[in-house]
């Protein structure tokens, strides 16, 4: 990679639309949106509601299946130089094999990302996240079918990250990546009524920032495999803070709502960090917290 | 259309009303191309509460004096912040995003240009386009009072204006779609702006009519890029991001029950 910053998935589309902000190939990894084995509608509108410091989306998995991505979005991303990777998701063991497949094929996608985390779909998503017996099968199905490096974006809606992810290790994953967002709720006390069309959604933004530093935190000391931090990460500041807890690279995904170029930024950022502290690169301070 | 992040000059602030604040903003080279229709994301700085950019339509834009205007209803702690902006203040935009209202059609056509409320803001730029390339375009703007009617001058500078208001203090009293001109003139076709039942009755109205229709839509966003797929819309076409394939629908693409 040339520089530990990614997009996360579901807010970079599928990079080209951040084109005219920022040169994609200075972006160390595009995470596109999330894919599945069929065509998905998602869920109905509203699915956003704005809140301090972040904001909660029950899109639901929208894309038009990875036959149509292979066909017609992938020729347009393949020579963007820069790790295109592609987010995976589904509803049975097989569908996840089946689409992971599929862009095993593709040569220029060098990595997946195995979404078992997305808290607004009803069947699958995150309920194979959530217990080790389920993270476990999917990533193991996938493994048999998928020979390029396996990332893994585990839930922070269950009571122990940490063995979430030592079960995805051991079922085969390359690096895990965390958090999805968490689960959240808000109400419209005049309709009395849920303001998200499922009434809940993921909630992601700044003020989710310490609840995934601290998962990464706990599941860096678990694991020997690269860890991915996300999760409300704005600044560059911010990334040092995930590099510190043991995360080796970094995704930025709801601040890119806010600014279109924040992803190069961060990188920027986290170069003149490590400058003036005498770093050559971020590998010398990943989970180097003072005990 | 190639898009930007701009810190634009904030040069005039004008009240039309103390609901209301219009921003003319400037910048020190010469301003993007725009399209009638097209909106900005606004990025609002010192509300801790508002997270998101603001997604606001273009009023207009005047390109001797390279301004871009925006016209904007004080609704929550966001859009009170921007009413707050002093001149000389900068204000950072992502823009210009969305598809903008069709282009002239035909030579001489006569559009109807619908608005009501804070949603007449982009049909100043979309009348003052047409008028400029050849069609004949027609104001018929509503709003619930007298108080509630914005730029009236500035459209009368365009085209012929009529007005409705629901409490009967300026123009005829009732909706806009009861306004007599509607039974009295022909129209080649209809551009809507405003809250969503006033869209959906003119939408109506147009479809029993025969006139092609089309409307400027306002759902949530976030990213205004499409790229989060928050602000869908349902049309024949499955759920589409306003942000990106609207803010402009024809009205056969969606499916309100009209």
């Amino acid at each position: 990679m040339k520089n530990p910053v990614m997009t996360a998935s579901g807010t970079f589309g599928y990079g080209v639309e951040f084109a005219d902000f920022v040169n994609l190939e200075d972006i160390g990894g595009i995470i596109v949106k999330g894919t599945t084995l069929h065509p998905r509608e998602g869920n109905d509108y509203p699915r956003m509601v704005e809140m301090a410091s972040g904001m909660l989306n029950c899109v639901g998995l929208q894309n038009k299946g990875v036959d149509y991505f292979c066909k017609n979005i992938y020729p347009d991303i393949k020579d963007i130089k820069t790790n295109m990777i592609v987010n995976v998701s589904g509803s049975s063991l097989e569908d996840y094999a089946e689409c992971a497949a599929r862009i095993n094929e593709l040569e220029n996608i060098p990595a997946i990302e195995l979404n078992i985390s997305c808290p607004n779909v009803k069947q699958g998503g995150m309920a194979f996240g959530v217990t080790t017996e389920g993270a476990s099968a999917v990533v193991k199905a996938v493994r048999e079918v998928y020979d390029k490096t396996l990332i893994v974006k585990l839930s922070p809606n269950v009571t122990s990250i940490a063995d979430i992810a030592l079960a995805v290790q051991d079922a085969g994953a390359d690096a895990v990546s965390l958090i999805n967002t968490l689960m959240g709720m808000v109400i419209d006390i005049e309709k009395r009524k849920p303001v998200l069309s499922i009434a809940t959604g993921g909630m992601s933004g700044p003020a989710v920032k310490p609840v995934a530093v601290r998962c990464v935190w706990q599941v860096a000391k678990a694991v020997s495999i690269p860890v991915v931090g996300l999760g409300g990460i704005m600044t560059a500041s911010d990334a040092i803070e995930f590099f510190l807890a043991g995360a080796s690279a970094i995704e930025i995904g709801t601040a890119n709502f806010i600014d279109p170029a924040v992803t190069v930024k961060v990188a920027q950022g986290i170069n003149e960090w490590l400058d003036q502290h005498g770093c050559a690169s971020v590998s010398e301070i990943v989970g180097q917290l003072n005990a | 259309m190639k898009k930007y992040i701009k810190d634009l000059i904030v040069k005039e602030v004008e009240f039309p009303h103390e609901l209301y604040v219009l921003l003319k903003l400037t910048d020190e080279e010469p301003l993007p191309a725009t399209m009638p229709g097209q909106f900005v994301e606004v990025k609002v700085e010192g509300s801790p509460k508002t997270f998101l950019r603001r997604p606001i339509s273009i009023n207009y834009v005047d390109r001797e004096k390279n301004e871009l205007w925006l016209l904007i209803k004080k609704v929550g702690e966001g859009t009170h912040r921007l009413a707050e902006l002093k001149v000389g203040d900068r204000l950072n935009l992502v823009f210009p995003l969305g598809n903008g209202f069709s282009p002239v059609q035909k030579a001489g056509e006569r559009v109807l240009l619908v608005g009501g409320g804070v949603g007449v803001a982009p049909l100043l730029d979309y009348g003052k386009y047409l008028k400029d390339n050849g069609a004949e375009p027609v104001f018929l703007l509503g709003a619930r009072s007298k108080t509630d009617l914005l730029e009236l001058d500035l459209f009368g500078a365009i085209a012929p204006v009529h007005v409705t208001t629901e409490d009967g203090t300026e123009g005829e009293k009732g909706f806009v779609t009861q306004h007599s001109l509607l039974n009295k003139e022909h129209f080649d076709r209809i551009s809507v702006c405003g809250p969503k039942p006033m869209m959906v009755s003119v939408a109506r109205y147009a479809k029993k009519a025969g006139t092609p229709c089309e409307v400027s839509l306002e759902n949530m966003m976030a990213c205004g890029l499409g790229a989060c797929l928050c602000c869908v819309e349902k049309t024949v076409k499955g759920n589409v991001c306003v942000c990106k394939e609207g803010p402009v629908f024809d009205i056969n693409d969606l499916t309100w029950e009209i």
